[in-house]
Order: C-alpha cells, then structure tokens, then sequence
C-alpha cells in the first residue's frame, strides 16, 4: 500500500478520490473520509491564505502517512492539502483511509487529521471582506493534545 | 589558497536558512544563504547567532520557545544537532489542515 500525497492549490472531487482508490478492487469494505472546508464564523472572512513549505510539505505528510500505513492494516490512503487563497465554504484538506473493517479506517484517518494539524507545514493568514489582512491563525493547544492521545494509546 | 581551505581557515560553511509566515515578515526575507560558524553546534545556537543579526531577527526569535525549526525537511528541536544540514527553517506552530 503506497500512500498518495498531493500539495496543490486546485480543488479536489471527494467523489473522483473515492473512485480512484477503489477502482478495479472488490476487497475493500470501509472508506472513511475527512473533507476539511473554509470556514467563516462571523461573516467577514473573504478567504484563507494557506502558505506552504514546499519539499517538507510532501516528506512530512508522507511520514505521518506510512506511521498510520504501521499501525492499522490500510488498502488505501490518501491526503491532498491545497495551498493559496480558499474562500469560504471550499475544501481545503482531504484525507482518505482504506481498509477491510471500518473500525481501522475511522481511526487511520482520524490520526492522520490529528497529525496533519500539528507537523504538516502550513500556515493560515485571513483575508477580511473590508480587503484588510487578517493575522495569522493561532495554533490551538487542543490540536496539540489531539495528537498527543495517540501517543498513548496502544 | 584554494576555496575549500579558504572556508576551513576562515571556519565558516553556507547554509540556506528558509522562513515562513510571521517569521518571514519579521526577519524580512523568505530565504537567505549565510556563512555560519562551523562551530555552531545546534539549532538554539544558531538562533542565538542570527539574533546578534539585527532587529529583524531579534522580534522574529523574541519567543524562542515559540518558533519551531526543521533541518533538512524534517522538524528540529532547539536542542538538534544542526550536523551537515543544508537547509534549516524557522516557522511558528503550523496551523494546517
């Protein structure tokens, strides 16, 4: 199983992903998804800026990737981060996880959100509908301890 | 003299030294090629080198504890030996996904 990372800044289908990886396999049984979007909470937000690390983007994802590619018995494994300006409501990260059972597959591609959040090399900075810039977006520390519960567990 | 003692006596190696987000803005260059000391020994001294640079740096690293680093593509701890990295990047906490 060789995961697929991909940085880029179009948009993605969830549906085309979701083919692709099962295309011409009839031994997978559960597909989990997680579709990241833009998100506007008060209504002033006209995008996201998303800044990357080009290179350790790539090498940290895929890290983090064959980490949960060790740990749970995946078929399939899939994480694409767009970069650039996103404006509300469109996608910004997806990942998928493949596998025979779906308890392996929820928990693959929960780690790998827990994980992308705190090690992949992306920054986010507001753009306001006024056509101000907004500040960088704070690191939450509950991100932090998301990812710490996997440290733990067996 | 050729080069390569020239850099030896002078005991200094280029590194290329990358900065994203806030740290960028505040050092004021999204990339730099210097010559280090070759006795820099990890990323904290390094940091406390490129503070004696100037103001820039100075606010960039204010909080050391806060901007994270990576050698090569792959995250650092202060405490790092810095070894025969080639790329070093300074950034605050991610913010992705």
């Amino acid at each position: 199983m060789t995961p697929l990372i991909r940085i880029q800044h179009e948009d993605f289908s969830l549906q085309d992903e979701i083919d692709a990886l099962s295309a011409g396999r009839a031994d997978i049984g559960a597909v989990v998804s997680f579709a990241g979007l833009c998100r506007d909470e008060n209504g002033t937000l006209a995008g996201l800026e998303l800044e990357h690390y080009p290179g350790m983007a790539e090498a940290e994802i895929g890290r983090v990737a064959a980490e949960a590619a060790a740990r749970w018995p995946l078929m399939g494994l899939v994480a694409i981060h767009r970069y650039g300006l996103i404006r509300p409501g469109d996608q910004i990260v997806l990942v998928l996880a493949a596998s025979a059972h779906r308890r392996a597959a929820f928990e693959a591609a929960d780690f790998m959100m827990d994980y992308l959040k705190t090690r992949a090399p992306f920054w986010k900075r507001e753009h306001r509908i006024d056509g101000t810039l907004g500040g960088w977006v704070e690191a939450k520390g509950e991100d932090d301890d998301a990812a710490q519960r996997w440290e733990q567990a067996p | 003299m050729s080069t390569a003692a020239a850099i030896a006596a002078a005991g200094t190696r280029p590194v290329r030294i990358v900065y994203f987000a806030w740290v960028r803005e505040r050092v004021g260059l999204p990339e730099e090629t210097l010559d280090i000391p070759a006795d820099l020994a990890t990323v904290a001294d390094l940091v406390r080198w490129l503070k004696a640079r100037g103001e820039g740096y100075q606010t960039a690293f204010a909080n050391e504890a806060v901007v994270r680093a990576a050698l090569d593509h792959v995250h650092a701890k202060p405490s790092a030996q810095l070894g025969h990295a080639r790329e070093i990047a300074f950034f605050p906490p991610m913010t992705g996904g």
